[in-house]
C-alpha cells in the first residue's frame, strides 16, 4: 500500500469511526475511494474500532462486495440469477469467458477487465442484465456484450495516451 | 407553449437507453426550435415498453415506446410533441389496458411524477397519511395498521400491526425503524422501483412507523447492487429534511424522526431480518437465534420495527384513506394489494399491482402476453430463489398467502419468473442448491453442509448414477434442511428443488411417476 493510500484509508476511518455500526460504512468508504480494501488497512481499521484484525478480516471476507485486491480498470458484473437465466444469461457468461479468457472473480492479464457474478440487479423484466462500472444494462445480447468489451478497450487506449502525455 | 415530455429515470429504463433518448429529444427539439421541457419521471412499470416517452397533451399524456435514439427525429417528423400517431404510439397512457386494469395503491404515483419533487408528491396525495398519523395516539395508529390487515410484504407475511404493537408496548430509551431494502430475490424489483420512482412514500411510511411506535431513528438497509436507488434515496432524504418531514420537528409536531441509508455488501442472507441487523451493527451477516424477536430486541438490542420497503410504502395510503379502504381489497386473510413483478422470459414484463386473488393465468397471458421467446410457458417460479416451481396445472390458483401455502408454494415478495419449454428443471434444482451454498451464512449445519451435498446428489441423479438411492438421499436431505435450518434460506431451498422434482421428473431422467427406471 502506498503512502497516499494509507492516508486515504486514515481519512475514511476518521470519517466513519463514530457512526453506530461503523465497520461496513468504513469499508465502503475505503473501497469506494481505492477500489478495494487493502489488507494493510486492516490493522488501522481494527484499532479504530477496538476490534481484532481477525474480526475485521472476517467481515471483509464474508461479503461478496468487498475486495482485497485491486480490480481491473473496468468491472463487468453479469447477473446469474433465475430471471436472467430464463432468457439467456448463461450464453452471455459463455461469451464473456471466451472473449476475456477469464472466469468469475478473474481479471484479464492486461488489467483491463474484471469479471464478477452477481445475483440479481433488479432488472428482471429487461433481462438479461449486466452492470458495467456501475452502469446498468438491460436486454443484453452477445452483440451488445461485444460492443461493451470493445468500448472498454477503446476507452483504455484513450486513457493510455492521456496518461503518456502526462 | 412549452411541451412537457417525460422520459423515465428508473434504472431499468436507463439500462435500455433512457438517458440517451432524453438527451436526443432535448437536442432535436433545440434543432427544430420547438420549446420542450424534458422531465425525468419514474417508470410506469411497463418495462417492455421502456424507454416509454410520454408527451403531455390537452387530452392527457400520450405514450410512445420503446423509443430508441434513432426513433427520435422520426417521432418529431410525425408530430409526437402534439401527441400525433406513430407506430410506437400506445395512446393515452392512463387508459392503456395493461395499466388501467391494475389497482395501484402503493404505486399510484410511480411514473406519473418526478420522483424527487416534493411538491408533486404532495400534489398527488403524498404526506396526508403522515399528517393523519401525527394527529393520532400511538395506540390508535398501530390499531389502524392492524385493522388494515396489512402483512409483511417482504415474504414472511407476518401481520404488520402485531409487530408494531410489540414495539409500541416494549419500553426502551431508544427504538428503531429499519427498512429491509435488501431485495435479493431474482425476479423482484418492486422495492427498487419504489425507491427510484416514488422514494418519498417510503420515507413517509417509515416516519409514520416511528411516530406510531415511538422510534426516533430509522435506517434503510439497501443492497449494494442498487446504486441508482441509493442516489435517489439520498436526494429524497435531503429534500425530506429540508421540508421538515425528517428531523427534530416532523411537520411541526414537535416529534423527532431521523433517517439514514446504509449500504449492504452483496450478501443475499442479509435480507433475512436478524442477519440484516447484524450487518447494520457492522458484523458478518450471521443469522441470530429467535427469540428474542427484533420487535423486542432488534438493532443494538433495542425494540425495532423491521419491515420491507413495500410494507412501509403501503402505510401512507392506509392512514390517508383509512384502514377499511385498504382491507376492502384482497381476499381471505390476504388483504390489500400486492405489487407483482413479471420477469424473466415474458413478453410484457413489469410491475402489476393487483388486489390478492389474481391468478397466474391472468398475469402470464392477459398482462404478460405469453413468453418473450414465443415458446410455450412451461413453469414459473414465484417468490424468488426459495419459491416453488409451479406447473401449468396450477396456474389458476388465486394468488394469496394461504392458497399458495396449500399447494406447497409461496407468494413471497411477489416476484414471478417465467420459463419456456427449453428450461432444464434438473439444472434449476441444482442451481437452487448451488445458490444456497454460495449464500449460506454458515451458522447452521443443514444449510451450510446440506446445500453442498445437495448439489453433489443432484449431479449424481443427472448423471444417472444409482438414481433410486440418490433420490432417497435428496429427499432426506431436503427434509433435514426444511426442519433443521435456522432461517428460511436453508429451510426453503428444498421448495424449488422438490417442486422441480415433483412436477418435472422427466428432466431428472425419471419416469412420470417420479421413480427411477429399473436398471
Amino acid at each position: 500500500m502506498q503512502e497516499t493510500q494509507l492516508q486515504r484509508v486514515q481519512e475514511a476511518v476518521a470519517r466513519c469511526r463514530d457512526l453506530p455500526g461503523a465497520l461496513l460504512p468504513m469499508l465502503h468508504a475505503i473501497q469506494d475511494d481505492l477500489g478495494y480494501v487493502p489488507p494493510e488497512a486492516v490493522p488501522t481499521i481494527a484499532k479504530a474500532l477496538a476490534l481484532s484484525r481477525a474480526e475485521v478480516h472476517g467481515v471483509i471476507s464474508f461479503y461478496h462486495h468487498f475486495r482485497s485486491a485491486p480490480p481491473g480498470r473496468h468491472v463487468i458484473q453479469v447477473c446469474r440469477a433465475e430471471a436472467c437465466q430464463s432468457i439467456g444469461a448463461e450464453r452471455l457468461v459463455a461469451r464473456l469467458r471466451e472473449r476475456l479468457g477469464i472466469d468469475f472473480h478473474g481479471t484479464t492479464a492486461d488489467g483491463a477487465v474484471s469479471l464478477e457474478a452477481v445475483y440479481c440487479l433488479g432488472n428482471c423484466a429487461c433481462a438479461p442484465a449486466v452492470m458495467v462500472d456501475g452502469a446498468l444494462r438491460g436486454r443484453v445480447t452477445e452483440a451488445v456484450l461485444d460492443e461493451i468489451i470493445d468500448t472498454a478497450a477503446l476507452v483504455d487506449e484513450h486513457v493510455g495516451v492521456a496518461g503518456g502525455a502526462r | 407553449m412549452t411541451v412537457r415530455i417525460f422520459v423515465p429515470r428508473d434504472s431499468s429504463a436507463v439500462s435500455v437507453g433512457a438517458d440517451a433518448v432524453a438527451k436526443a429529444i432535448a437536442d432535436e427539439a433545440t434543432r427544430r426550435a420547438i420549446p420542450v421541457a424534458v422531465i425525468r419521471n419514474g417508470s410506469r412499470g411497463m418495462l417492455w415498453l421502456e424507454p416509454l416517452v410520454e408527451v403531455e397533451t390537452p387530452a392527457g399524456r400520450v405514450g410512445y415506446g420503446p423509443v430508441t435514439v434513432a426513433d427520435v427525429p422520426k417521432l418529431f417528423d410525425a408530430g409526437f410533441d402534439r401527441g400525433a400517431p406513430h407506430p410506437l404510439c400506445i395512446g393515452p397512457v392512463d387508459a392503456y389496458p395493461w395499466l388501467a386494469k391494475q389497482e395501484r395503491l402503493c404505486f399510484a404515483r410511480a411514473g406519473v411524477t418526478d420522483p424527487l419533487s416534493w411538491s408533486e408528491y404532495v400534489a398527488h396525495g403524498g404526506s396526508r397519511g403522515l399528517r393523519a398519523a401525527l394527529a393520532m395516539t400511538g395506540a390508535d395508529a398501530v390499531a389502524a395498521v392492524t385493522e388494515s390487515g396489512l402483512r409483511g410484504r417482504g415474504g414472511a407475511a407476518f401481520p404488520t400491526g402485531i409487530k408494531w404493537k410489540t414495539v409500541l408496548d416494549t419500553a426502551a430509551d431508544q427504538k428503531y425503524v429499519v427498512c429491509n431494502a435488501d431485495e435479493g430475490d431474482s425476479g423482484t424489483f418492486s422495492d427498487r422501483m419504489v425507491m427510484e420512482d416514488d422514494p418519498f412514500v417510503l420515507i413517509e411510511g417509515m416516519a409514520i412507523a416511528g411516530i406510531a411506535t415511538g422510534a426516533t431513528v430509522g435506517y434503510i438497509y439497501l443492497r449494494s447492487e442498487y446504486p441508482y436507488a441509493e442516489r435517489a434515496l439520498m436526494a429524497a432524504i435531503e429534500t425530506a429534511r429540508s421540508v421538515g418531514v425528517l428531523g427534530d420537528d416532523v411537520l411541526g409536531s414537535g416529534r423527532r424522526f431521523e433517517l439514514h441509508v446504509r449500504r449492504g455488501a452483496g450478501a443475499y442472507i442479509c435480507g433475512e431480518e436478524t442477519s440484516l441487523l447484524e450487518s447494520l451493527e457492522g458484523k458478518r451477516g450471521m443469522v441470530r437465534f429467535k427469540p428474542p424477536v427484533p420487535a423486542i430486541s432488534g438493532l443494538f438490542g433495542k425494540p425495532t420495527v423491521l419491515n420491507n420497503v413495500i410494507t412501509f410504502a403501503s402505510i401512507p395510503i392506509i392512514f390517508d384513506r383509512g384502514a377499511t379502504f385498504y382491507r376492502d381489497y384482497g381476499r381471505g386473510r390476504s388483504r390489500g394489494t400486492l405489487p407483482i413483478q413479471l420477469a424473466g422470459n415474458i413478453k410484457q414484463g413489469g410491475l402489476v399491482e393487483k388486489a390478492f386473488g389474481v391468478t397466474l393465468n391472468e398475469l402470464l397471458y392477459d398482462f404478460g402476453g405469453g413468453s418473450a421467446s414465443g415458446r410455450p410457458i412451461r413453469t414459473v417460479q414465484v417468490g424468488g430463489p426459495l419459491g416453488a416451481y409451479i406447473p401449468e396445472s396450477q396456474f389458476d390458483v388465486p394468488l394469496d398467502y394461504e392458497a399458495y401455502a396449500s399447494i406447497g408454494a409461496m407468494v413471497g415478495h411477489g416476484g414471478i419468473v417465467v420459463f419456456d419449454d427449453t428450461v432444464d428443471m434438473a439444472r434449476m434444482a441444482r442451481y437452487a442448491m448451488e445458490f444456497c451454498a454460495i449464500e449460506s451464512c454458515g451458522k447452521c449445519t443443514p444449510c451450510r453442509i446440506g446445500s453442498t451435498r445437495g448439489v453433489e446428489t443432484i449431479d449424481r441423479i443427472i448423471e444417472g448414477r444409482d438414481r433410486g438411492a440418490q433420490l432417497a438421499i435428496l429427499e432426506d436431505l431436503c427434509n433435514t434442511m426444511l426442519s433443521g435450518s435456522l432461517c428460511a434460506l436453508g429451510g426453503m431451498t428444498p421448495f424449488p428443488v422438490m417442486s422441480a422434482l415433483k412436477h418435472f421428473p422427466q428432466d431428472f431422467g425419471l419416469g412420470p411417476d417420479g421413480l427411477a427406471a429399473a436398471a
